[in-house]
């Protein structure tokens, strides 16, 4: 063993989460080493190659807001953008692109190359310096020891990682790299509480060997818009998608099939996302479908790879080959790649702060796949929180905590520390309560400043926000000074676009509240063409239509805020409460929630525990647990 | 939940007393109680006065109650907010329907032990007596879990989770096309559909307060009518019942003895003994007025006490009787077990084919016991058969109703002004939430398992 260095912050792993870690962790200033397997994989993305989407989307821009890589990756490297949503309303307008594969590895890893603070290292990590309870550093196979005040673990599902196809099963991380079995050891045997957890990805096919003819195009937006505050050049040449169908004798070849997964088969022991079924799955549980859609998605620009969206499978792979060319399209359908499943160990996340770090080793930080999520966009927004707090603990500086309020990525984060999961996480809209708060549109106005202050956001950027705040309010201030008067030409628009006739005169902003009132027709009747920017139109829109909706949802926040407010500290000891329920008091011993708040949100603590915790709190004489009872 | 908004709660022990208070404490606790109170302007007189006054249906200005109104603003208060207490006699009915207002108005029904709990947080109480209010909380929450548990009934319960079920269906819908918004599997939801769908719902709702406005089971008791032969004990029957259960009956001064003798509590279940001047007079009800026409009247009633002569071999007339009620909601009373047994009582469970049958000597006074616990079955387990749903009877569930239908009509309201089905789900699912609490079903996955059950999503 010798001693290869000593840095603020190491992280292991370069995926999706470790690269937004070790990212934020060299903005805040910390001398950073991300060390990795495989240098050529960086931010890899072992399933579909797309990023954004309903949820996810949002993630991506609220990254970005703070600071973040995956927007502007993603905004140089696809190779198609969708806006989705776009008839529903804004709280759930998403953006995805369809990303480059390679060229988006190429890119992170050069974007990365270029931060003096950061260095980067293949290695494989075997071990945790661990001692008293904090941790210092890890050690590798090749026998280097390196230190530092803050370790993060973005390992994703190489942990004990187990590839299974039919009934071949081996020792494998994602798309035949290595997995990580010390280090897994060594989580056990440091307390950990692990979990298996599994997911699966459909065969890739060679694009010429598919008959598109037999498919419905997919194209892109005729005008992109870019998941990056930032990015100013969007890519207009863009590569469609393609949609096609499973049929009857596809559906017949799984069930004929069936007991040849492994899935059913009961050699998977590892839990599965419900969101992501495989085909096999769907066929059963939904049997009286007669057909599933199936996507056929470009992995790249450079490549003729696809990946058969909508049919990711663990049966053998003489099974997929035959299923496959049962499809429209597909009938000569070539497999590069095969489908598979993987099992991996995650750690139970409420083991966590909301920080991130670990409750029972200081110092040390788990993000992304790890925790129990599952995807890209979830991998990254945890990252990037673990990048920031990591380098905060190392450097004595301001932690971050984001609330439900205030970002997806705090509901993700408060959902794993205080719920836990039994089932790879995924973001939902509906797994936000304030989501018309959480909008893709408003995540620079809600984190810009945070991002700021912390460091993460330029002097530049943070002055050319500013400028699009104030441009938002004199418009909003000049569109409420306006009256539109009823007349012939007006009211013809208005029938035109199905709105019944103006009557009284109305000042701009209130008619704009009326559902089909947009911004562009208020600038045809006032008859201008305004050189305002894009984004401060649809914001001025928004705040105005929704106002109604959305002070609704502030008052809701205002009041459970009232409960974020009210700290617990962190050495309180519940046996000393009584009146606490047994269950409550187990669940609060082991989530250590940090507010009344987070309390509350705990299933099996009930409204009398958290009145009874509320009043143990208010009555000052709080009993600490001792040093060794930690 | 703790945002310190105006709370109400009965702050008298129910049925104890011939006085009841309401009592609110919060902000708004006066101009609440100013909205349901006719007399002076309460948000205008002095601290610490008593004032008479009436309380009025917000609709109609129609008289519920006479009252005494203390007004006691902050910060000399038990709870150091603004505290009114509304005295009336009225009763348990009474008592809850000026709660009832007082929630309708805008107050939130307490939890258990919060007036204590916000004199405590208020400072108010010392720091040394937490200990104590942590108990109260506690011990509170367990009997007023006990109750609530108890007040549910069955049918109720099923209602309100088939309600819940359809709007969660219609919730996931809408979750679906916006999480998913490729897959053609799933049908688009439009307003017209979402709109049919929260009528259905909505419609359920306001039949079941319009029910609950009866009051029928507080009120006027669970309707029980005594009947059998000439001679087999049914005014000993009515005697015990009645003075078995004196203690529990609320005395509600200003009304006459007949009509208090008519209402008993039996264990909880308040039942009003029709038709007592008929009983009394031993009639033969089949052969006066006949068989179709006896089947009507008892159909009326909500529970049939039906006693058999243990002496006495069956008649066609008790025949008659056990046929004609078999389909009702009927416990059986085999009477007079203290002579000899002539009755054939294996026959009687077999005519009556899997309802009570209790034994009783009501001169000896024994079986009354098994006969209440029947009775308390019977209603707690849901098995009534009423001819209508007149059990929401409690106020905290009367409140959740009318929240969740003002969150259905502002959802509605949103659907013909055109919003976006994204943001009228989030008053629907609002809905959802709030016929959860009704039935202490609050678990927030479960939309989410909706979502993957209901349709077949996936990569
Ligand atoms: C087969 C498969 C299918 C998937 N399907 C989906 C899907 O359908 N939908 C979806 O949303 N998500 C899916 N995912 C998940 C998605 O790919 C991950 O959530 C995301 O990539 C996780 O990012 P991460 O940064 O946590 O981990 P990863 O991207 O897995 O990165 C882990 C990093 O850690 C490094 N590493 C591991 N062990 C060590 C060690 N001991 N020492 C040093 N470095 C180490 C690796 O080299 C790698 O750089 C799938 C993943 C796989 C593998």
């Amino acid at each position: 063993m010798y001693n290869a260095g000593h840095y603020d912050v190491i992280v292991v792993g370069a995926g999706h989460a470790g690269v937004e870690a070790a990212h934020a962790a060299v903005k805040r200033g910390a001398k950073t080493l991300m060390l990795s397997l495989n240098l050529d994989m960086i931010a890899f993305m072992p399933c579909n190659p797309s990023i954004g989407g309903p949820a996810k989307g949002v993630v991506v821009r609220e990254i970005d807001a703070l600071g973040g890589l995956m927007g502007k990756v993603i905004d140089k490297t696809y190779i198609q953008m969708r806006m989705l949503n776009t008839g529903k309303g804004p709280a759930v307008r998403a953006l995805r692109a369809q990303a480059d594969k390679p060229l988006y590895i190429q890119e992170m890893k050069y974007q990365l190359e270029q931060l003096d603070n950061l260095t980067m290292r293949q290695a494989m990590v075997e071990e945790l310096i661990v001692e008293d309870g904090e941790v210092k550093g890890v050690l590798t196979e090749t026998k280097a020891a390196y230190y530092a005040k803050s370790v993060i673990i973005t390992t994703g599902t190489f942990m004990r990682g187990r590839v299974i196809i039919g009934d071949v099963s081996y020792e494998s991380g994602p798309n035949n790299q290595r997995a990580s079995i010390k280090l897994a050891e060594n989580l056990e045997s440091l307390g950990f509480d692990i979990v298996r957890f599994k997911t699966g990805t459909p065969p890739r096919v060679n694009s010429r060997s598919i008959d598109y003819s037999k498919t419905e195009i997919q194209p892109g937006d005729d005008n992109p818009r870019h998941f990056s505050y930032e990015t100013t050049e969007m890519i207009v040449d863009q590569i469609p998608c393609w949609l096609t169908y499973t049929t009857e004798e596809t559906h017949e070849i799984i069930n004929e099939n069936l007991g040849l997964s492994a899935m059913y088969s009961g050699m998977i022991k590892g839990t599965g996302p419900r969101y992501c079924p495989s085909i096999e799955d769907k066929v059963v549980r939904f049997h009286d479908k007669p057909r599933h859609q199936i996507f056929l998605e470009p992995e790249g620009r450079d490549t003729e790879e696809v990946y058969v969206q909508g049919f990711s499978t663990s049966l053998p792979e003489f099974v997929q080959h035959k299923m496959l060319r049962s499809i429209p399209g597909l009938e000569e359908a070539e497999i590069m790649r095969s489908g598979y499943a993987i099992e991996y160990d995650a750690v139970v996340p409420t083991q966590l702060w909301p920080t991130l770090e670990v409750k029972s080793i200081s110092g040390l930080y788990t993000a992304g796949q790890i925790n129990g999520t599952s995807g890209y966009e979830e991998a990254a927004g945890q990252g990037l929180m673990a990048g920031i707090n990591a380098a905060a603990h190392a450097l004595s500086l301001e932690t971050l905590i984001l609330d439900r309020s205030q970002a997806y990525i705090g509901v993700l984060i408060d959902d794993l520390v205080t719920k836990g999961t039994n089932e790879p996480y995924r973001l939902l809209t509906s797994r936000a309560e304030y989501r018309l708060l959480l909008r893709h549109d408003n995540a620079d106005l809600r984190l810009t400043k945070l991002g700021h202050d912390l460091g993460l956001i330029s002097n530049e950027r943070y002055e050319s926000f500013e400028q699009k705040l104030a441009a938002i309010e004199d418009e909003q201030k000049r569109l409420s000074k306006i009256v539109i008067k009823p007349n012939d030409e007006l009211n013809a628009i208005l029938q035109e676009i199905g709105e019944t006739d103006l009557k009284e005169p109305l000042k701009a902003l209130e008619l704009m509240k009326r559902p089909k009132v947009t911004y562009d027709v208020i600038e045809r009747i006032l008859e201008e063409d305004s050189s305002l920017d894009i984004d401060v139109k649809e914001q001025v829109e928004i705040q105005v239509k929704y106002e109604g909706y959305i002070t609704k949802s502030r008052q809701q926040v205002d009041r459970m805020k009232k409960m974020e407010n009210k700290v617990i500290p962190e050495d309180i000891d519940y046996s000393a409460i009584s009146g606490l329920a047994t269950e409550a008091r187990q669940k609060l011993e082991k989530v250590r929630p940090l507010s009344v708040g987070q309390a509350s949100r705990i299933s099996g603590v009930n409204p009398a525990d958290v009145s009874i915790l509320l009043v143990y709190i208010e009555q000052g004489q709080i009993k600490r647990l001792s040093e060794d009872e930690r | 939940m703790m945002e310190l908004d105006t709370i109400a709660a009965i702050s008298t022990p129910l049925g104890e007393g011939a006085i009841a208070i309401v009592r609110l404490s919060g902000d708004e606790a006066l101009t609440i109680a100013n909205k349901m109170y006719r007399g002076k302007d309460l948000t205008t007189v002095d601290s610490h006065t008593i004032h008479y006054g009436r309380i009025v249906e917000p609709d109609t200005e129609e008289m519920i109650e006479e009252v005494m109104v203390s007004v006691m603003r902050e910060p000399k208060t038990f709870t150091r907010e603004d505290v009114v207490e509304i005295n009336c006699h009225g009763g348990l009915a009474s008592v809850n329907r000026l709660l009832e207002l007082a929630l309708y108005h805008g107050a939130r029904l307490a939890e258990p032990g919060e007036f204590t709990k916000r004199a405590f947080l208020n400072g108010r109480i010392d720091l040394s007596q937490a200990e104590a209010v942590m108990d109260l909380i506690r011990a509170k929450t367990d009997k007023a879990m006990h109750v609530a548990v108890r007040q549910l009934d069955g049918k109720l319960s099923k209602l309100i989770t088939r309600l819940r079920q359809q709007l969660i269906e219609t919730v996931a819908h809408v979750e679906v096309n916006i999480d998913y918004p490729e897959y053609d599997d799933v049908e688009e939801m439009t307003l017209n559909l979402l709109k049919e769908r929260i009528a259905l719902v909505s419609d359920e709702i306001i039949k079941l307060l319009a029910m609950a406005k009866q009051g029928k089971i507080l009120r006027e008791g669970i309707s029980t009518a005594i009947i059998g032969r000439p001679n087999v004990g049914k005014s000993s029957l009515m005697n015990a019942l009645v003075q078995e259960n004196k203690a529990i009956v609320t005395d509600i001064p200003g009304t006459t003895r007949d009509i208090i003798e008519e209402y008993v509590n039996v264990r909880g279940v308040p039942l009003k003994l029709v038709d007592t001047a008929g009983i009394r007079e031993t009639e033969d009800l089949v052969e006066k007025i006949g068989v179709e026409r006896s089947r009507q009247v008892l159909n009326e009633a909500d529970l049939i006490l039906l006693v058999l002569n243990n002496n006495d071999v069956l008649t066609d007339e008790d025949r008659q009787l056990l046929e004609i009620v078999r389909d009702m909601e009927v416990i059986v009373l085999i009477n007079k077990t203290d002579l000899e047994a002539t009755l054939d009582h294996d026959e009687v469970k077999r005519l009556i084919d899997g309802k009570p049958v209790v034994t009783t000597s009501l001169i000896e006074e024994a079986g009354i016991d098994q006969l209440e616990q029947a009775i308390a079955d019977t209603f707690f387990t849901g098995g009534i058969e009423s001819s209508d749903l007149s059990y929401v009877s409690n106020a905290r569930h009367i409140q959740l109703l009318n929240q969740a239908k003002q969150s259905l009509s502002e959802a509605d309201m949103a659907i013909d002004s055109e919003m976006p089905l994204d943001l009228i789900q989030i008053d629907v699912t609002r809905a959802w939430e709030l016929l959860g609490e009704i039935i202490g079903d609050t678990v927030q996955d479960s939309l989410i398992d909706q979502l993957f059950s209901q349709f077949c999503l996936g990569k």
